[in-house]
C-alpha cells in the first residue's frame, strides 16, 4: 500500500515537475530575449545619433540638396524669361517639397525614430555617399561585398588561435615548470603589442627589406583569371595579417589557458580521478576539458562574431578591403546609413549569438532549469 | 597602502627580474618625458610640428639619423649651412663700396668628401636698396677647376633660388657633362648631382655617378646701386643624414616629435587607465552594495556598451567634432566606464561585501558612502593594480592606432602621428625604415615596460598565480 502510494505520487509528479521546469525555462528565454532585444534597440539608437551628429548631417544634406536645386533652377535656360524672384520662389517651392520627399520637413528627433524602426527591420536604405564596386548604392549590397574577406581573414585567425590556445595550453599545463612552460611565460608580455603594430614589422622585413611577400591588399592587381591562382594569390595576401595576428596573441592566450587548465585541474574531483589510477588522457577530457569547455567556448563565439566586424586598424594598416576598412570610408565621410547599418548587423549578431548560447546553458545549466536565475 | 606595505612590496617587486627591467624601462621614458618638459616648451614643439618648413628650412627632406654613417662604408653627407649673416661659416663678403655702383662679392667654400650626393641645394638671399635692386651672377667651381655659370639675377628684399629644381640650369649642366663625357646622358640629371659629379662615363648611369670630392666654391658678384644697398646670402647643401633621428618629409626634426610623443603617451596610458579603472570600481562597488535595481541597471549598461563597437564609435566623434588628444581621451573614458571590467570588480565587491568587518562598520553605524569608500575599495585595490598597469599599454597604443587611422591630435606630435605620416608617405616603399622604426621602438619600449611590471605586479598582488 505504502509502496503503491509512493509510485502513484511519482508518477504524478513527473509530468508536474517537467511542466514547470519548461515553464521556468520558456519565461527565462522570453526574459532574456526581450532585454536582448531592448538593449539591442538601445545601441542601434545610440549609434543613430552620433553617426548623424544628433541631426548636424541633416543640416549638411539640406544646405545641399539647397545648394543643388537653386543652381538648377537658376541656369537652366528654359527658366530664363521668368524674374530673379520668380526663380527664387520656384526654387523655395522645389527645395520645400524635395524636403518632404527626403523626409526632412520633420524635426531630427521623430526621424530618427523612423530610422530606428526600418533599421532594426533591417531596411538599412542607401548609402550617401559611398558605392559597391558593382555599382550598387544599397547599404545592404556594400556590406555583403566587404563581409567575406572580413571573414575569411579573420575566422581563419581566430579559429588558429583557438585550436592553438587549446591544445598549446593542454599540452604546456601537463608540463607546468618545464622550459617550455617558462618560455611561454617569459613571451606572454609581448601582447602587450597589438597584431596591427606587428603587422607593420612584418611589412617591413617580409615585403620592403626582402621583397617575399606582398605589402598589402586582398588580391595581386589585375587579380588572376584562374580561380586556383586567386585562391593562391589571397593566401599569399594572407599570410603577413595571419602572422602579425598569431605574433601578438598567441602566447598570451596559450599562457591564459594553461593558468586556467592549471586551476583546474588542482580541484578536487581531478585530485580524486587521478587516486583513481585513471588514465591521464581520459581525466584532461572528462574532468578538466568538460567542465572549462563552456566558458571558452562563449569567449570563443564572441571573439569570432566580433571579428566580422573587422579589425579596422589591421585592416587599414594591410589595406585589407573589408568590413573594418568600410567602417573607416563611412566614418571618414560621414556616410551614417552605412555606419548604423553595419552597427545594426554586428547588434544582431552579437544578440543572437548572446541569446543562443543563453539558451543552450539553460538547457546544460539544472540551475537555470530549476528557475534559479540569480546566478 | 602604508609606506611600510609599499616597501615591502618593492622589495618583492625587485627580486622579478622582468619587473627590474619594466623599471628600467619606464624609468628611461620618464627621463625622457622630463627632458622633453623642460627643454622644449609645448608651444615650441606644437609650433615646430605645425609649421614644418616655415621654422625647419635649413634641414633635409627624409634624411636618415646621422649615426648610420658609423655602419656604412659610403659616408652619407651632412648638411652644411654657410650664412653671410654668421661669422665663422666658411662665407666671405666684399663689398667694394664706389659713390654710385659698389661691387659686391659673396664666397662660400666648403670641402666636400663624402661618397654620396647631397639631397639639394638652395641658396637664400636677402638685400636691401633704395633706388633698384641689387644685379647678381652666381658661379659654381668645381674642384678640378671647371667654373659653371648658374644664374644671374636680381635680387629684390628676400629671395630664394631653388637650384636643385631649376629646370633650366638642369637642362644646361646635362648639356655641359654631355660634352664632356662625348656621350648624351640618357636620364635627367638633377643639378645637386652635375654639380658634384665626376665628369667621365660613371655619370651615365645614376646608380654608378660618383662624387668629385675637394674644394667647392660658389661666388656670388654683384653690383650693388647707391650707398645704403647690401646683399647677404645662405647656402645650404643639404645632405642625407641629420642629426639622432633624422627627418621627415617636411624636414621636420624627428627628435622633437619623438621626445615630445614621450610625456603625452605616458599622460594619455596611464590617466586613461587610471580614470577608467578607478570610475569602473566605484560603479562596481556601488552596484555589489546596493544591488537590486542599482545592480540590474549596470548589468544592462554593460551589455549595452558591449553592443556599441567601440573603435568605430570613438572613431566618429572624433571626425565629427575633430577633438585634441585630450578630449579625446576624455572620451575614451566615458565610453570605456561600463567596460568589462566592472563585471569583474562586481564579482569581488560581492565576496567583500559579505565580510565580517563590513558587517561590524554597519553596525556602528557608517553611512553606506563611508562604507564604500573607506572599507570596500581599499580592500579590493592592491589586486586591481595589476591589471591597471597592464591596461596602460593598451590605451598607449590606442592612442597611435587612432593617429594610423588619421585621427591623432591636429596639433601636437605624437609617436602615432610620426608612424601615420611614415605609412601615408610611404615609408615602407622608399625604404626610410627609420622614420618607422624610431616611434616604433619608443611605444614598444613603453608598452613592454609598463607589461613587464605588470606581470610582476600581478605575481606579488595575486599569490595565486604565483604557484602556478
Amino acid at each position: 500500500m505504502y509502496i503503491k502510494v509512493f509510485h502513484h505520487n511519482n508518477y504524478g509528479r513527473v509530468p508536474e515537475k517537467m511542466k514547470r521546469e519548461l515553464l521556468a525555462f520558456l519565461k527565462y528565454s522570453a526574459k532574456r530575449a526581450v532585454t536582448i532585444m531592448v538593449v539591442v534597440a538601445l545601441a542601434v539608437y545610440a549609434t543613430i545619433i552620433i553617426a548623424n551628429m544628433g541631426g548636424y548631417v541633416d543640416e549638411i544634406i539640406k544646405i545641399e540638396t539647397r545648394n543643388s536645386i537653386y543652381q538648377s533652377v537658376f541656369q537652366n535656360p528654359a527658366y530664363q524669361s521668368l524674374s530673379t524672384e520668380e526663380k527664387r520662389q520656384m526654387a523655395e517651392d522645389l527645395y520645400q517639397q524635395e524636403l518632404k520627399a527626403l523626409g526632412l520637413d520633420r524635426p531630427f528627433i521623430f526621424r530618427s525614430v523612423g530610422y530606428l524602426t526600418s533599421a532594426l527591420s533591417m531596411e538599412l536604405g542607401k548609402a550617401m555617399y559611398l558605392t559597391s564596386d558593382s555599382g550598387s548604392k544599397a547599404v545592404r549590397n556594400i556590406i555583403v561585398e566587404r563581409l567575406p574577406s572580413t571573414i575569411l581573414l579573420f575566422t581563419t585567425v581566430n579559429l588558429m588561435l583557438f585550436f592553438l590556445s587549446l591544445i598549446g595550453g593542454l599540452f604546456i599545463s601537463r608540463k607546468y615548470g618545464s622550459k617550455l612552460d617558462k618560455i611561454v611565460v617569459t613571451l606572454s608580455p609581448l601582447s602587450a603589442i597589438p597584431g596591427w603594430f606587428y603587422g607593420i614589422f612584418l611589412i617591413l622585413i617580409f615585403a620592403s627589406w626582402l621583397g617575399w611577400l606582398p605589402y598589402g591588399g586582398l588580391v595581386d592587381v589585375p587579380p588572376p583569371t584562374n580561380p586556383f591562382d586567386y585562391a593562391l594569390s589571397v593566401l599569399k595576401h594572407m599570410i603577413l595579417p595571419v602572422f602579425s595576428w598569431l605574433l601578438a596573441y598567441s602566447f598570451i592566450q596559450v599562457y591564459t589557458r594553461r593558468t586556467f587548465f592549471l586551476m583546474f585541474s588542482s580541484e578536487d574531483y581531478v585530485e580524486m580521478a587521478k587516486a583513481k589510477g585513471l588514465p591521464p588522457r581520459l581525466i584532461e577530457r572528462r574532468y578538466i576539458l568538460r567542465p572549462t569547455l563552456p566558458p571558452i567556448i562563449t569567449e570563443f563565439a564572441l571573439t569570432l562574431i566580433g571579428s566580422w566586424m573587422g579589425a579596422i586598424v589591421t585592416e587599414r594598416v594591410f589595406n585589407w578591403p573589408g568590413i573594418g576598412t568600410l567602417f573607416y570610408q563611412a566614418a571618414s565621410m560621414m556616410d551614417s546609413p552605412v555606419v548604423i547599418g553595419e552597427v545594426t548587423i554586428y547588434a544582431y549578431l552579437l544578440a543572437i549569438t548572446v541569446f543562443i548560447l543563453d539558451i543552450v546553458y539553460a538547457i546544460v545549466d539544472p540551475r537555470i532549469r530549476a528557475g534559479v536565475t540569480g546566478a | 597602502m602604508s609606506i611600510k606595505r609599499l616597501k615591502e612590496t618593492f622589495k618583492q617587486l625587485i627580486a622579478y627580474k622582468s619587473a627590474v627591467v619594466g623599471l628600467c624601462i619606464l624609468g628611461f621614458i620618464m627621463g625622457l618625458s622630463i627632458y622633453a618638459v623642460i627643454t622644449i616648451p609645448y608651444e615650441e614643439a606644437v609650433k615646430a610640428w605645425r609649421l614644418g618648413e616655415d621654422v625647419s628650412i635649413n634641414n633635409p627632406r627624409n634624411a636618415a639619423p646621422s649615426w648610420i654613417n658609423f655602419f656604412r662604408q659610403k659616408k652619407l653627407p651632412e648638411t652644411m649651412v654657410m650664412d653671410t649673416l654668421k661669422s665663422g661659416s666658411n662665407a666671405r663678403k666684399i663689398i667694394i663700396p664706389r659713390e654710385t655702383l659698389s661691387a659686391l662679392r659673396i664666397e662660400f667654400s666648403f670641402e666636400f668628401n663624402y661618397d654620396d650626393f647631397p639631397s639639394e641645394i638652395n641658396l637664400f638671399l636677402t638685400s636691401k636698396y633704395n633706388e633698384a635692386a641689387p644685379y647678381i651672377t652666381i658661379n659654381w667651381t668645381k674642384p678640378n677647376g671647371a667654373t659653371i655659370r648658374l644664374k644671374e639675377l636680381v635680387v629684390k628684399g628676400t629671395d630664394r633660388y631653388y637650384i636643385s629644381i631649376d629646370n633650366e640650369l638642369a637642362k644646361k649642366l646635362r648639356l655641359y657633362l654631355s660634352e664632356k663625357v662625348g656621350q648624351e646622358i640618357p636620364y635627367e640629371i638633377p643639378p645637386h648631382m652635375s654639380l658634384f659629379a665626376v665628369e667621365d662615363e660613371s655619370i651615365l648611369k645614376p646608380e654608378t655617378a660618383q662624387v668629385l670630392k675637394g674644394k667647392y666654391r660658389m661666388v656670388i658678384e654683384g653690383i650693388l646701386f647707391g650707398g645704403e644697398s647690401d646683399v647677404d646670402a645662405r647656402l645650404v647643401v643639404y645632405g642625407k643624414v641629420f642629426g639622432l633621428a633624422g627627418t621627415d618629409h617636411l624636414r621636420r626634426y624627428l627628435v622633437i616629435g619623438l621626445l615630445w610623443g614621450a610625456p603625452i603617451a605616458v599622460a594619455f596610458g596611464v590617466l586613461a587607465s587610471v580614470s577608467i579603472s578607478f570610475i569602473q570600481m566605484i560603479i562596481a562597488a556601488v552596484s555589489a552594495w546596493y544591488g537590486k535595481w542599482a545592480d540590474m541597471l549596470l548589468q544592462k549598461a554593460t551589455e549595452f556598451m558591449m553592443i556599441l563597437p567601440f573603435l568605430p564609435i570613438l572613431m566618429m566623434i572624433s571626425i565629427f567634432y575633430k577633438i585634441s588628444i585630450w578630449v579625446l581621451l576624455i572620451v575614451v573614458i566615458a565610453l570605456s566606464i561600463f567596460g568589462s571590467g566592472v563585471k569583474t570588480y562586481r564579482a569581488m565587491f560581492l565576496q567583500v561585501k559579505e565580510l565580517p568587518y563590513i558587517e561590524a562598520a554597519q553596525a556602528y553605524g557608517a553611512s553606506n558612502f563611508r562604507i564604500i569608500f573607506r572599507y570596500m575599495i581599499p580592500k579590493v585595490l592592491p589586486t586591481i593594480i595589476p591589471s591597471l598597469v597592464l591596461s596602460v599599454s593598451g590605451f598607449v597604443f590606442l592612442e597611435a592606432a587612432l593617429a594610423i587611422l588619421g585621427l591623432g591630435d591636429p596639433v601636437a606630435p605624437t609617436w602615432g602621428k610620426i608612424i601615420n605620416d611614415a605609412y601615408d608617405k610611404g615609408a615602407l616603399y622608399q625604404g626610410y625604415y627609420y622614420w618607422v622604426l624610431e616611434p616604433s621602438l619608443l611605444l614598444v619600449l613603453t608598452s613592454l615596460g609598463f607589461a613587464l611590471l605588470g606581470f610582476a605586479l600581478d605575481k606579488i598582488f595575486n599569490p595565486k598565480l604565483r604557484e602556478m
